[in-house]
């Protein structure tokens, strides 16, 4: 969906920024496990290391909460500018022998992308609270922007023939 | 139509996967299809027992045990068949049906034809990927008739199977279409088809990240359907034979009555039977 | 005295012979006879040729006669088509209408007695008399059956059709019977034997459905096929007085695949076949076995190969029962030895699929199932079937666990905490997909285990007599050699009866231990590739000599037949 972001509840707000974490550390999670079954260790651990971090975020958004019960909003009905949520890696972008880089290069994205999100709800709301929570949290996105590229730039790029497997797929059933 | 109160306990939608881990090839659509799955039965608050999910033969196939409700991994194109004994002889039981376009539309297909025309109330997603991934890429029926491979170098010249239409003709009382690059409005499509009574056909174009590369294009080809679900056959029978395989939603929303046995009550007892044979 | 008359009406386009025959069973019935009611007819739908082979007696009938005692024809119509169907003998009557023709003469070759009756302008003496209705007055007169019984029989098949076709049915009858009084034929069937047994009247298909309900089915999907649907038809409206229904499905792949989801639901389920369904049933035969779901598949088998002989019946289906699912997939396989048996032995099917969660192949035919009878009522009916369910569980449930008795719970969807999938793919104890050494040795000897250390008792085989030389047979042939014994033995042959009941898994050492003190042994089937000879030789412990008598349909055994071939044997 694209469109002007209209955020104006704190409960609302906090509940997308909930999701918006969650979603991205079960993704990571899930990607995980997908490197693990292809071994591709190297990525696994990466991946498990983010989804980590991200439980962290989790916690940190619950903690922010409080008392404040927070809204059941259906997966659909959430105001993201894309069909996921802004965090979160596609599963399209995976490959099973992609490189520490690529994974780095896609979170990376992603962080930029809850990066403008959070920038584009602060822009559509006036002074108060939920922009102050707002502007904090885009703060934060910034932090981890910053922490992405830190990391990318001590990991190799990777090879011309990255992608190159000798052995053909295998019949299964 | 679920027939089961949503329970108080709220569900999520990790509640729905088992601790089996799926072999589909990372960047592969079903992971999303996966998870879209997870999302409805946790909008819908069902309980995983109350949950059962069939299928067939192929990558998609291997979903049910993929998720902590009940399942059968059956033969190749019979999980309709599979699926409908289930529902009609346990109308309490939500019933899915997973699986792909060559085991739904080629040795399946005259069970999707029956399925349609009956209209027991099962939903039906078909992660359509256009190959027959498990078996190393072969043409499916859906598959564009230029497209080439080992067993059709040069492509199959054959006009590709219009699931859809299908559908419609056959009977089907609610078609949409879904994209895995999509997983939440897939998940609402998943939704919207278990709630509609009688045979819901969900076509989820789902890309093989292995044998059709070409399928990265989908992103930016599939649209929001340009007009509402339409309640009309003829009108739904005019959109689907001209669409062009990426209109996104739900297409077609029929109003028949759900098929299902008649509620028998036991009249008498198996022995009791024996007087009609008596001298 | 045992006394057996048979007698055959032919007639064709539209002539009622079958309903003729039905009457006159129905009044033997009535009057305290047994008997067999058979039927042959052409291709076409309506119209065709058609011959009512009724075998009367004042004992339960095991066979058909070998001879008929009396024939009557309508007309002769492509009535050679039957005449190998239709052995006279020189003891034998043919009453034909003159104004019909000349009698074939393969039917003079006989050597019958020939007497002429004018059947068509005697039932135009009566408004809207019809010669069927003649023949049946005047059969029931030769053997002796009483006008009220007639009647009785009379009043039960024509009442729906109204007042006029019951008074000009009468009508014809009496003139008949008339008839019947100016011929010199003893063929009487004389007294009726005293009763002290129910008796039914059903055929071998009406009765497998009852025996089906009985063990506890409540879930039919089923496609119709000669000579099966009649299955499906007795079973479809008493299902419903159980509370239970019967889906027409869109093939038979659907048919199976149904009754297996059914059953993986908790319903025991059932479908019913022939040969060709079956054939197309196999992959999903497997699937049933790997994933462990009770389900019976009745096959009521016809002459084979292919298409074959739709309408005749043969015993060639034996080794797609036993070997037809692709993979070592080890399961049930049982043959009724008789109509009144289809009750007892589908019951049987029943119980042990579920008790076992195994599918069950009951191998029915066509001679069973489209022959009506009357029948001793058996003393008790089978009464319901067991599955091991599980309760609600917190701890790992294990769909396939493996102990002892290889029979682990199968959790019934709604159960919660025993959520699996069912795979046909090897799986684990919990039932993940395995390709793993360990998991599919265990899984494979879990599910042959659980059915060959199965107590199956004493009904894997009816045994009777204690003779050194032994016949064994099974399905529709049993009765045939039980008449045949029957005959022997009055000879002063001695000889033991063999009738395995359970087909598979092959029982060996009991097969060893009905056989013991036996010199010889002789087998004996319907079918051209000796099919159950080859089965005995391979999977059971046979050490006397083995010795074996077959030969294809269509055409079924017939005492004296089996007598020349058992008494030769003996001498050989």
């Amino acid at each position: 969906m694209t469109g002007k972001i209209t955020i104006d509840r704190l409960d609302v707000l906090l509940a997308h920024a909930q999701v918006l974490e969650t979603e991205a550390m079960e993704r990571y999670q899930d990607l995980a496990e997908q490197m693990e079954v292809h071994h591709n260790h190297d990525v696994a651990k990466l991946f498990r290391k983010m989804a980590h971090v991200e439980s962290i975020h989790v916690q940190k958004i619950i903690e922010r909460a409080g008392d404040i019960t927070l809204p059941q909003i259906h997966p659909w009905d959430y105001q993201w500018p894309d069909e996921e949520a802004p965090e979160v890696i596609s599963d399209d972008d995976i490959h099973y022998l992609m490189t520490p880089h690529h994974a780095l290069m896609l979170a990376l994205k992603a962080e930029q992308r809850a990066l403008d999100f959070f920038t584009h709800v602060v822009e559509n709301l006036s002074d108060g609270p939920v922009r102050d929570m707002a502007e904090q949290l885009r703060v934060e996105e910034t932090e981890h922007v910053a922490l992405i590229k830190d990391w990318l730039a001590r990991v190799d790029e990777p090879g011309e023939d990255w992608d190159e497997d000798p052995d053909p797929p295998v019949l299964q059933e | 139509m679920n027939n089961i109160p949503a329970t108080d306990q709220a569900y999520g939608p990790r509640d729905y996967k088992s601790s089996v881990k799926p072999v589909w090839c990372p960047g592969c659509g079903d992971y999303t299809v996966l998870s879209s799955i997870t999302k409805a039965l946790a909008a819908l608050a069902l309980d995983p027992e109350n949950v059962a999910v069939i299928s067939g033969i192929g990558c998609s196939s291997r979903i049910p045990a993929y998720l902590n409700t009940y399942g059968f991994h059956g033969v190749h194109g019979r999980a309709l068949a599979l699926a409908t004994g289930l529902k009609l002889s346990r109308p309490d039981l939500n019933v899915l049906v997973t699986g792909g376009d060559g085991d739904g539309f080629s040795i399946g297909g005259n069970h999707f034809l029956h399925a349609c025309r009956r209209n027991v109330d099962l939903t039906y997603i078909v992660m359509d990927n256009r190959v027959y991934g498990m078996t190393k890429g072969q043409p499916s029926p859906t598959t564009e008739p230029d497209w080439d491979s080992a067993l059709a170098p040069g492509g199959t010249g054959l006009r590709p199977f219009n699931p859809l239409v299908i559908a419609l003709a056959s009977g089907a009382n609610f078609i949409a279409r879904g994209f895995s690059g999509d997983p939440n409005g897939t998940a609402k499509l998943i939704v919207d088809a278990i709630r509609s009574p009688g045979f819901s056909f969900v076509e989820v174009l789902s890309p093989c990240v292995t044998f059709r590369g070409d399928q990265r294009g989908w992103k930016q080809m599939v649209r929001p359907a340009p007009v509402d679900p339409t309640e009309d056959i003829g009108r739904a029978a005019r959109r689907l034979m001209t669409d062009d395989g990426m209109n996104l939603g739900v297409l077609y929303q029929g109003h028949r009555e759900p098929y299902v046995l008649e509620n028998n009550p036991v009249y008498i007892d198996a022995a009791q039977l024996e007087d009609q044979f008596k001298l | 005295m045992q006394k057996m008359i048979s007698v055959a009406l032919t007639g064709s386009g539209g002539s009622g012979v079958i309903t003729a025959g039905n009457m006159i069973l129905q009044a033997a019935a009535r009057a305290g006879f047994f008997g067999q009611f058979g039927r042959s007819s052409g291709p076409q739908i309506r119209g065709g040729e058609a011959a009512a082979m009724l075998h009367l007696s004042n004992h339960p009938v095991d066979a058909p006669g070998d001879v008929f005692k009396i024939l009557v024809a309508l007309d002769w119509h492509n009535t050679d088509r039957f005449a190998v169907e239709l052995p006279l003998s020189n003891d034998s009557l043919i009453i034909a209408d003159p104004d019909q023709g000349d009698i074939p003469d393969v039917l003079l070759e006989s050597g019958a007695k020939v007497v002429e009756i004018p059947l068509k302008k005697l039932s135009k003496q009566v408004a809207k008399g019809r010669p069927n209705m003649v023949a049946v007055g005047l059969i029931s007169g030769i053997l002796g059956l009483g006008e009220d019984v007639v009647d009785q029989a009379m009043v039960k098949a024509l009442s729906k059709r109204g007042e006029d076709a019951l008074t000009s049915s009468r009508g014809a009858a009496a003139l008949g019977r008339d008839a019947a009084n100016e011929i010199e034929f003893q063929a009487s069937l004389g007294d009726a034997p005293q009763q002290t047994n129910a008796r039914w009247l059903l055929n071998g298909n009406e009765a497998t459905g009852f025996g089906a309900l009985l063990g506890g089915i409540r879930f039919v999907a089923a496609y119709p096929i000669t000579p099966a649907t009649e299955v499906l038809e007795w079973m479809s409206p008493n299902l419903k007085k159980l509370g239970g229904a019967l889906v027409q499905a869109e093939d038979e792949l659907a048919s199976i695949n149904m009754i297996i989801g059914a059953s993986y639901g908790g319903t025991p389920s059932l479908t019913a076949t022939s040969g060709p369904g079956l054939a197309l049933m196999l992959e999903s035969l497997g699937l049933a076995i790997a994933s462990e779901i009770p389900v019976v598949i009745v096959d009521v088998m016809r002459g084979g190969p292919s298409t074959g002989i739709p309408t005749k019946s043969e015993q060639s289906d034996l080794n797609i029962a036993l070997f037809g699912p692709h993979g070592d997939a080890p399961h049930l396989v049982l043959a009724p030895s008789g109509i009144q048996d289809c009750v007892k032995t589908t019951a049987w099917a029943v119980q042990l699929a579920e008790a076992t969660q195994t599918p069950t192949v009951v191998l029915s035919d066509q001679l069973l199932g489209q022959t009506r009878a009357v029948v001793e009522r058996p003393d008790t009916l089978p009464a319901g079937s067991m599955r091991k369910t599980s309760a609600a569980s917190d701890e790992g449930y294990q769909r396939y666990l493996v102990d002892n008795s290889g029979i682990s719970a199968m959790a019934v969807p709604g159960t919660a905490g025993c959520q699996y999938t069912a795979d046909g793919l090897e799986h684990d104890p919990v039932g993940v997909p395995s390709s793993q050494v360990a998991d599919h040795r265990a899984q494979l000897d879990k599910r042959a285990g659980k059915i060959e250390n199965y107590d199956f008792g004493d009904d894997w085989a009816d045994i009777e007599g204690d003779g050194d030389l032994a016949v064994i047979a099974w399905g529709s042939t049993a009765g045939v050699v039980r008449e045949a014994i029957r005959r022997l033995d009055k000879g002063g042959l001695n000889l033991r009866l063999i009738v395995p009941r359970l087909l598979a898994p092959a029982q060996p050492s009991r097969m060893a231990e009905a056989l013991k003190g036996c010199d010889r042994a002789l087998s004996i089937e319907l079918s051209h590739g000796a099919q159950f000879y080859h089965y005995l030789k391979g999977y059971y412990d046979i050490a006397c000599p083995l010795t074996q008598y077959h030969r294809p349909g269509p055409l079924p055994f017939r005492p004296g037949e089996l007598v020349q071939e058992i008494e030769n044997w003996s001498r050989s």
